[in-house]
């Protein structure tokens, strides 16, 4: 019997969560020992000294940089231009992937998911090893690492309300890191970890396969680390912590889209399936505990939401607005610039560019070259370059409140519901906001998914006041979010006009319709195009004012026909 | 290079499986799209197929490897014009890949060194012949989705450009994957799959340890492991090979063809695809079978597949298409 049946046979109390620094200092640690196994690590801090602390510690992988706009040049190697022609023979510079190694990639929440897919495929692949220390530095929830990323490095850290005083160097005792990375072959897994740690995931509602398979990897490192021949309680608790904690599905109080289809109880298999209900009352496996307790829920909870916000960032067809692309659209004058995988050369120009001095570099290089040649240095390079449009994003703010009336809301739903297989037609992205009693809620962030947009607008429930100042707020937040993400947003607003809570969350008709005429003003003034749409049963003055504040066009809903309304709307927003 | 994990040694996935091994059969059918979870092995299974696919014979040095030197094209400056073995290409079409990058563009670098108008293949002639993936096809850019619709209907790149004219064959499986709730798939390019299928990760418990299982000891020990399965991939891949050879015998009844027929407009599919699909799919299902004729129970086992992302799609309908299929299966294929 090894040590680990008889400790994995009794369950004693759930772990005390170990002091947010020393998780930090134990995760960076071990990803000292086996960066290869763990595929990286996940940081998700702002620029600071704390970051600067994590870093140096990482220093000794000697991790080399990678830009979020690293083209496939930078990544696999290409042919390096303008030392080609400055040498006049074939040059290539050497790729960041093609050579494998512990990468840093900077700013790692802007990361286009095209470099996602390759950077992925390349830790998919065993060789050459790769390893990836991703900086996230998102501010907001939304901002975060593409998910492609988030799957396969195993580790998290989140340095966000880290006290400084509570960090200190992460030191290792010298020969310490090689005596580890000498005992990582010899580590043993008995079976039983293997299957524990994957119940552990099932538990805790981890769809991905790989997160087991990066959670033994970490407990190998551990054991190694310590000093165990083989994986220990601890060594597990310390993987479960470390790579499970951030990919739980949020545990029991959100929505249930937010969680995986409930697990189908299996006869005979009481102990390792719970439901959703039972959770609460079964003894939780301690693996699955100090999962949950490794981080604060409001953070799953949030990176849930954010891992729906990361859509796609793709351009794509739209009639958004115009932008200066290097790929295709209508020509625009060339200009000077080396041509990488993200710009193509306009040959003619830069042929252009190179002729009127063909005779004086010819003397100026002598004759031993040949004269029929054309010499075309660095400088007459010239690139292409494009006119586009952007994507568009429809952002839905849809007043819920009691004043809409039961029957009117369902029309609305329906009137949205239109307007959604319309914007599917045109690839565009949809957002849904509602607002109702005292406050707005973003209940989709912009996707292309309409399934999604459908599902939540079906559960969306009616009564209360009417904040309209906080929903105009909050869509004007989605919209500045979209823009961000190169996207032209346009903010339809269905409402009946009769705001009665204002900003503050304060009842009160006149400070409401002021606050709404505000946020108004201020979301014209962003520049995002807007369209009212009355679903009042009778028109109302305030709202044509509002409508003149947002610089928007007011439509009434026509009764019982939607597909006026989607007809009209599409005349406004083409308009 | 590592040895692909055993295309046999995948655990569960039966749908993804069929669905690719028939391709290996009969090119024909079209590509295969894989919607699903992350990491539910959807890319383990399209490098797996590669190594279990038998090779192809070509001329060593033709860019798109033509199995005869007659058919090389002729901008393509081959010296040894010897045929060589090779593993089946199967090659990938990364995101956010430029237009140059997948149809092949002018080489700069000769134009420009030697001054010679030469042109530099690019992805769409490594994948003739072979297979063609792309991971995240619903995230791709739709001008490079126009271009692969394109060269997928005419099998033939054709690139006009920078003073170039230059045409080559591009005939290749395209395997797609991606995640549905990412983004849709436009029904065009949707309409060029053969094949759609729909993998979840496991939902019982011993599935998903036996996943990891057998993945752990590929990782940790892969000698013993691919000796223990590679008997198996070599088993299937016989299989395939005797299935190729058998599928020009493969008899279709009438009552076959009403059966396909009646299944495709009780389901309203836009088009005769569907059809052309489900019979050849069910074909190529028979002859793995070593079956003389086709059976209902291929047109049963082949029409999820062939016929879910083809039927007219409410893009708010969220039952999904498999549940519409399989009632109608129950309804016209008792």
């Amino acid at each position: 019997m090894t040590p680990f049946d008889e400790t994995a046979t009794q369950p004693g109390p759930p772990p005390a969560s170990p002091a947010p620094w020393d998780r930090v200092a134990l995760a960076v640690t071990l990803l000292l020992v086996d960066p290869q196994g763990l595929r990286g690590l996940w940081l998700r801090a702002r620029a600071g000294p704390l970051r600067d602390r994590v870093l140096k510690a990482l220093a000794p992988l000697h991790p080399r940089k990678l830009h979020p706009n690293a083209d496939d040049g930078a990544l696999y190697g290409s042919l390096d231009l303008a030392m080609t022609l400055a040498q006049g023979h074939t040059m290539r510079s050497a790729g960041l992937l093609s050579t494998g190694g512990p990468l840093l990639l900077t700013m790692a929440e802007r990361c286009p998911p095209g470099l996602a897919a390759r950077l992925g495929q390349a830790l998919d692949t065993p060789t050459p090893p790769l390893s990836l220390i991703a900086l996230d530095e998102g501010a907001e929830a939304e901002e975060t690492l593409p998910p492609a990323l988030a799957d396969r490095l195993g580790l998290f850290l989140s340095l966000d309300g880290l006290p400084w005083q509570d960090s200190a160097p992460i030191t290792l005792a010298p020969g310490a890191l090689s005596a580890a990375r000498a005992r990582l072959r010899g580590v043993t897994t008995p079976p039983e970890a293997r299957d524990r740690l994957t119940r552990a995931a099932h538990e805790l509602g981890i769809a991905s396969a790989r997160a087991p398979l990066l959670a033994l990897a970490c407990a190998r490192a551990a054991a190694a680390l310590r000093g165990h021949p083989h994986l220990t309680e601890a060594d597990l608790t310390t993987a479960a912590e470390l790579v499970y904690s951030h990919r739980a599905a949020p545990a029991m109080d959100s929505p249930p889209e937010d969680t995986p289809p409930p697990e189908p109880p299996l006869p005979g298999d009481t102990k390792t399936e719970d439901s959703a209900d039972t959770r609460s009352e079964i003894p939780e496996d301690i693996l699955v505990a100090a999962a949950r307790a490794a981080l604060p829920p409001d953070l799953l909870d949030r990176m849930a939401l954010a891992r729906l916000a990361r859509g796609q960032q793709t351009r794509g067809t739209g009639a958004g607005a115009a932008l200066r692309g290097k790929h295709r659209g209508r020509p625009l004058p060339a200009r000077p610039g080396r041509p990488s995988d993200g710009a193509r050369l306009d040959l003619v120009a830069t042929l252009r560019n190179a002729a009127p001095w063909q005779p004086m570099r010819r003397a100026q290089l002598g004759t031993a070259r040949d004269p029929k040649r054309l010499i075309i240095l660095p400088s007459d390079l010239r690139i292409r370059r494009f006119e586009e449009r952007a994507e568009r994003a429809l952002i839905f703010a849809v007043d819920a409140s009691g004043s809409q009336a039961v029957a009117r809301l369902a029309e609305v739903k329906g009137a949205v519901e239109l307007l959604l297989a319309s914007a599917y037609a045109r690839r565009d992205n949809v957002a849904l906001v509602t607002f109702r009693g005292t406050q707005a809620a973003l209940d989709l962030p912009p996707t292309r998914s309409l399934v999604q947009a459908k599902r939540r607008l079906a559960g969306l429930p009616g009564g209360g006041g009417t904040p309209l100042a906080l929903g105009l707020e909050r869509a004007a937040e989605v919209a500045a979010l979209a823009r961000a993400r190169g996207m032209t947003p346009v903010v339809a607003l269905l409402t009946d006009g009769r705001a009665n809570i204002g900003l503050d969350g304060q009842p009160g008709r006149a400070k409401a319709a002021e606050d709404a005429r505000q946020m108004a003003r201020a979301l014209a003034q962003s520049g995002t195009r807007a369209v009212v749409i009355d679903t009042g049963l009778r028109p109302q003055p305030a709202l044509n004012e509002l409508a003149r504040a947002l610089q928007a066009e007011c439509i009434a809903l026509p009764r019982a026909n939607a597909a006026q309304l989607s007809t009209a709307l599409a005349a406004a927003l083409d308009g | 290079m590592k040895t692909p994990f055993p295309f046999s040694a995948i655990v569960g996935q039966d749908e993804m499986k069929q669905a690719m091994v028939l391709t290996a059969i009969d090119p024909g059918i079209g590509g295969v799209l894989v919607f699903g979870d992350r990491g539910t092995g959807k890319s383990t299974a399209v490098r797996a197929l590669a190594a279990l696919l038998p090779p192809i014979e070509a001329v060593t040095d033709c860019p798109v490897n033509s199995a005869d030197p007659a058919d090389c094209p002729e901008w393509a400056a081959i010296i040894d014009r010897s045929i060589t073995t090779r593993p089946t290409p199967v090659v990938d079409l990364p995101l956010g890949a430029t237009e140059d990058r997948v149809t092949g563009a002018l080489d700069i670098e000769r134009a420009l060194t030697r001054g010679e108008k030469a042109f530099e293949p690019g992805l769409l002639a490594r994948a003739n012949r072979g297979y063609l993936y792309i991971d995240e096809v619903n995230l791709l850019e739709d001008h490079i989705v126009d271009l692969l619709l394109d060269v997928a209907q005419s099998g033939e790149n054709v690139v006009e450009r920078e003073g170039l004219s230059i045409r080559h064959p591009a005939r290749f499986v395209l395997v797609g994957s991606g995640n549905p709730e990412e983004g849709e798939l436009r029904p065009q390019l949707l309409d060029r799959f053969g094949l759609s299928v729909e993998v979840t990760s496991p939902r019982d418990i011993e599935t998903r340890i036996e996943v990891i299982r057998r993945r752990d000891a590929y990782e940790r020990t892969p000698e013993s492991f691919l000796a223990e399965w590679q008997p198996r991939d070599a088993e299937l891949r016989a299989r395939i090979l005797a299935a190729r050879a058998a599928l020009p015998d493969v008899r279709a009844s009438n009552v076959a063809l009403h059966d396909c027929a009646a299944l495709c407009i009780a389901l309203g599919s836009d088009g005769l695809r569907g059809e052309l699909t489900l019979l050849r799919t069910a074909r190529a299902l028979a002859a793995f079978d070593n079956a003389p004729e086709v059976t209902r129970d291929h047109l049963r086992a082949a029409a999820p597949s062939a016929l879910r992302h083809r039927l007219r799609r409410d893009p708010l309908d969220e039952a999904g298409s498999t549940a519409r299929v399989t009632r109608q299966l129950a309804e016209i294929l008792p």
